[in-house]
C-alpha cells in the first residue's frame, strides 16, 4: 500500500490539456492502454480492445474492459530467454524505458497475484518479470460501475483499490486526473484546473457472486470428495480446452520454455518462454507419455481450485480478481463466475 | 540480479547404457546435490528438460535418462567429452537427517529407482546411522532392470527383493507387482520404521495404501512425485498440484503431506 502522498494533486484538464498531460509523461514513459483494434474482433465486423503503447487520451476505450489484460506487458505471450549462438547462451536486452500503465482495479489486485508467484513464491525472484515489473506505474482507470454482466470484482473483494499512482475519469470529453506520485506531478499542465476528484469504485456486482469459504473448500475437498462431485462432469462435457480463460486472465501466469533453431542459421536460436496453461492439451505431459487430467472436467476443477482457493492456501488471497475476461471469451458459454456460486451451493447443500 | 535460467555447462565422463533404453550418463560436477533432489538439463537449441539424480559422487553427477523427447534424443547422441548444460540443484530431497536411525523399507518401481539409488548407497555406505534396509524393487521385465551390478552389490549388504510384471519361462525370480513383496516383510517394531516409495503414480498409491494397511502411519512414509517443470523455480506452474509446487515443495514429500496432493 502507498504511504499517504505527500501533495496529492486534482485536476481537470481540456482534451488538449490531456494531451499535453500524456506527452509530457511520455518523455519519461511508455503509456500503456487499452485500445480499440477496428476489425480485429472474434467476430466479423467486431473491434478488438487489447493493450497498445498509446501517445494521445483519445486512442484510450475508457468505457469497455480489454480483451486480453493488461499482464501481457509485464509477462508477454512469448518471451525471449536467452540467444542461443553456438554454445554461449546470451540474455536479451530489455527495453531500459519505464512504463505508465492504465487499468482497471481488478487488474491492478492482478498484478499483486502476479506478484506473489514470480517474485514471492519460490526460492528467488524471477528476472524477466522483475525488471519490468521494477519499472511499471500505475494509472487507474476508474470504473464508477460495473463495466459490464461479467464483472464481479466486488464479490472477489477487488473493487476498489490505492495502490496507483494517478487515476483518471473521462468526463464529457475531459479527463479528471488525482496524481499522488511525486514523479508524476510534474507533468501536468500548468494550466490545469483544480478539481474535486477522487476515484469512484463499483459497489455492486450485475449477477451476485458467492465465494465459498476456503476453509469449509478445502474441507469438503479432503473429506467429502468434492473432486469426484458430479458438477464437474458437466464440465468436461462442455469445456473445449481451448484454454481462452487462461490466456485472457489476468492472473494466470503459467509458461513453457522451449528452444527454436532458426531455420537459416541452425547453429543459432533462441530459448523462449511462452504462455501455457493448465486448460490446453499437453500441459502436464512427462517423459514416457503420462499426464494428469486428461479430462476436461478435471482442467476446469483444478484451474478453478487454483483461483479460488490453493492460491489462498498458499498466500493468503485468492488468485481470482473478477475480471470476468474468463466468462467473456469462452466459446462454450461457461461462466467461471456461475461456477464459483455453484460450488457454494455444493457447500451449503452437503 | 542473478540470472537463475544461466544454465553451468558440465562435460560427459561416461556413458553406460543400463537397459535396451535407459542409459546413464556422468557428468563431471562439482557440487554434490542432497538425494532426491533435481536439474533442468539443457541441449541449446533442443530445449530443457528437469531429470533426477541417479548418482552422487567425488565431482560427479549420474543422471539415468531414456530417450523419450528432443532433449534425450540430444543427449543420446553425445559422446564422452561433451558438455550438457545443467541448472540446480532444485527441491527438497530425502530427509536423511529423519531416517537416521530408522529401519528402511525403500520400494521403487521402474525409473523411480534412479532418484532413490542415491539414498540406498548412501545408507549402505553409512550402515551405523541407520537401523538396517529392505529393498523392494519392481519393473516391467527382467529386461528393464536398472543398475544391474549395483544390485548386485546391494544384495551383500541387505535383503532385495525384486519382482517383474512379466517374465519370460525361465525368469527365476518373482512375477508379481511389487505390493506382493510386502507381506513377507517383518514390520516389527513398527515404530522403528520409515519408508521411502517412488515410482510411476498407480505404483505409488498402491504401495502406500499397502504400508498403512501394515501399519505403517502416514508420516513414518515419504514418497517423490515426478512432474515436468520448466523452471524448478515455482513460477511455471506445470508442478502445480493443489497449493504445492512439486519442485519447491517437492519432490519427496511426507506423506502427511502428500496424501492431500489430489491430481
Amino acid at each position: 500500500m502507498h504511504d499517504t502522498p505527500s501533495e496529492t494533486r486534482r485536476v481537470r484538464l481540456s482534451c488538449e490539456e490531456a494531451d499535453i498531460l500524456l506527452d509530457n509523461l511520455a518523455a519519461h514513459y511508455r503509456l500503456f492502454a487499452p485500445v480499440r483494434l477496428p476489425g480485429r474482433g472474434r467476430f466479423s465486423d467486431q473491434d478488438a480492445i487489447r493493450y497498445a503503447e498509446v501517445h494521445t487520451v483519445h486512442e484510450i476505450e475508457h468505457a469497455r474492459r480489454s480483451h486480453f489484460s493488461p499482464k501481457e506487458i509485464l509477462f508477454p505471450v512469448s518471451q525471449t530467454l536467452f540467444y542461443l549462438m553456438d554454445d554461449a547462451l546470451q540474455e536479451p536486452q530489455d527495453d531500459p524505458r519505464d512504463m505508465l500503465v492504465f487499468l482497471r482495479a481488478c487488474d491492478i489486485h492482478g498484478i499483486a497475484r502476479l506478484d506473489d508467484i514470480f517474485l514471492n513464491n519460490g526460492p528467488e525472484p524471477e528476472p524477466y518479470y522483475a525488471r519490468r515489473r521494477a519499472r511499471i506505474k500505475l494509472a487507474l482507470l476508474e470504473c464508477r460501475h460495473s463495466l459490464d454482466e461479467h464483472c464481479f470484482c466486488v464479490a472477489m473483494g477487488t473493487n476498489r483499490t490505492d495502490a496507483y499512482a494517478m487515476a483518471v475519469r473521462c468526463d464529457e470529453g475531459q479527463l479528471l486526473v488525482e496524481v499522488r506520485d511525486d514523479d508524476l506531478r510534474p507533468a501536468l499542465p500548468a494550466s490545469a484546473a483544480p478539481a474535486d476528484f477522487t476515484p469512484e469504485f463499483p459497489t455492486a456486482d450485475p449477477q451476485p457472486v458467492v465465494v465459498p469459504d476456503a476453509d469449509r473448500l478445502q474441507s469438503a475437498i479432503r473429506d467429502h470428495g468434492f473432486f469426484a462431485h458430479p458438477m464437474w462432469a458437466d464440465y468436461a462435457k462442455r469445456c473445449i480446452a481451448c484454454g481462452r480463460c487462461n490466456t485472457h486472465c489476468m492472473t494466470c501466469s503459467c509458461f513453457t520454455a522451449y528452444d527454436i533453431a532458426y531455420t537459416e542459421q541452425p547453429n543459432a536460436g533462441e530459448r523462449r518462454r511462452v504462455w501455457a496453461s493448465c486448460h490446453i492439451d499437453r500441459f502436464t505431459d512427462m517423459a514416457g507419455g503420462h499426464a494428469f487430467r486428461d479430462e476436461n472436467g478435471s482442467r476446469m476443477r483444478f484451474k478453478t481450485m487454483h483461483k479460488i482457493h490453493d492460491f489462498y492456501q498458499r498466500f493468503g488471497r485468492h488468485m481470482c480478481v473478477g475480471c470476468g475476461r474468463c466468462d467473456a471469451s469462452c466459446p462454450e458459454y461457461i461462466s467461471f463466475a456461475t461456477c464459483i456460486s455453484a460450488i457454494s451451493r455444493v457447500l451449503e447443500e452437503r | 540480479m542473478t540470472n537463475p535460467y544461466q544454465p553451468q555447462p558440465a562435460a560427459i565422463l561416461d556413458i553406460r547404457p543400463e537397459t535396451a533404453i535407459d542409459t546413464t550418463f556422468r557428468l563431471a560436477w562439482d557440487t554434490p546435490p542432497s538425494p532426491g533432489q533435481f536439474y533442468e538439463v539443457s541441449l541449446p537449441r533442443l530445449g530443457e528438460a528437469p531429470f533426477s539424480i541417479s548418482g552422487i559422487g567425488d565431482g560427479y553427477l549420474d543422471m539415468t535418462i531414456r530417450k523419450v523427447g528432443r532433449v534425450t534424443e540430444g543427449i543420446f547422441a553425445l559422446q564422452p567429452g561433451d558438455h550438457v548444460y545443467l541448472r540446480g540443484p532444485y527441491g527438497h530431497g530425502f530427509p536423511l537427517e529423519q531416517l537416521a536411525g530408522k529401519r528402511l523399507v525403500i520400494a521403487a518401481g521402474g525409473t523411480g529407482l534412479a532418484p532413490v539409488k542415491p539414498v540406498i548407497q548412501y545408507a549402505l555406505a553409512h550402515p551405523e546411522r541407520f537401523n538396517g534396509m529392505e529393498i523392494l524393487l519392481g519393473f516391467r521385465s527382467p529386461e528393464d532392470i536398472l543398475f544391474r551390478e549395483e544390485i548386485a552389490a546391494w544384495q551383500q549388504q541387505a535383503p532385495v527383493h525384486i519382482t517383474v510384471d512379466r517374465a519370460a519361462p525361465g525368469w527365476p525370480g518373482k512375477v508379481g507387482v511389487i505390493t506382493e513383496l510386502l507381506p513377507g516383510l517383518d514390520l516389527a517394531p513398527l515404530d522403528q520404521f520409515q519408508a521411502v516409495v517412488v515410482g510411476p503414480p498407480l505404483m505409488m498409491k498402491f504401495t502406500v495404501r499397502a504400508l498403512t494397511e501394515r501399519g505403517l502411519c502416514d508420516d513414518q512414509i515419504w514418497v517423490s512425485y515426478e512432474r515436468r517443470m520448466s523452471c524448478g523455480l515455482g513460477k511455471c506452474g506445470h508442478c502445480k498440484i493443489n497449493e504445492k509446487y512439486v519442485c519447491v515443495d517437492g519432490p519427496v514429500f511426507n506423506f502427511t503431506e502428500a496424501r492431500w496432493l489430489i491430481d
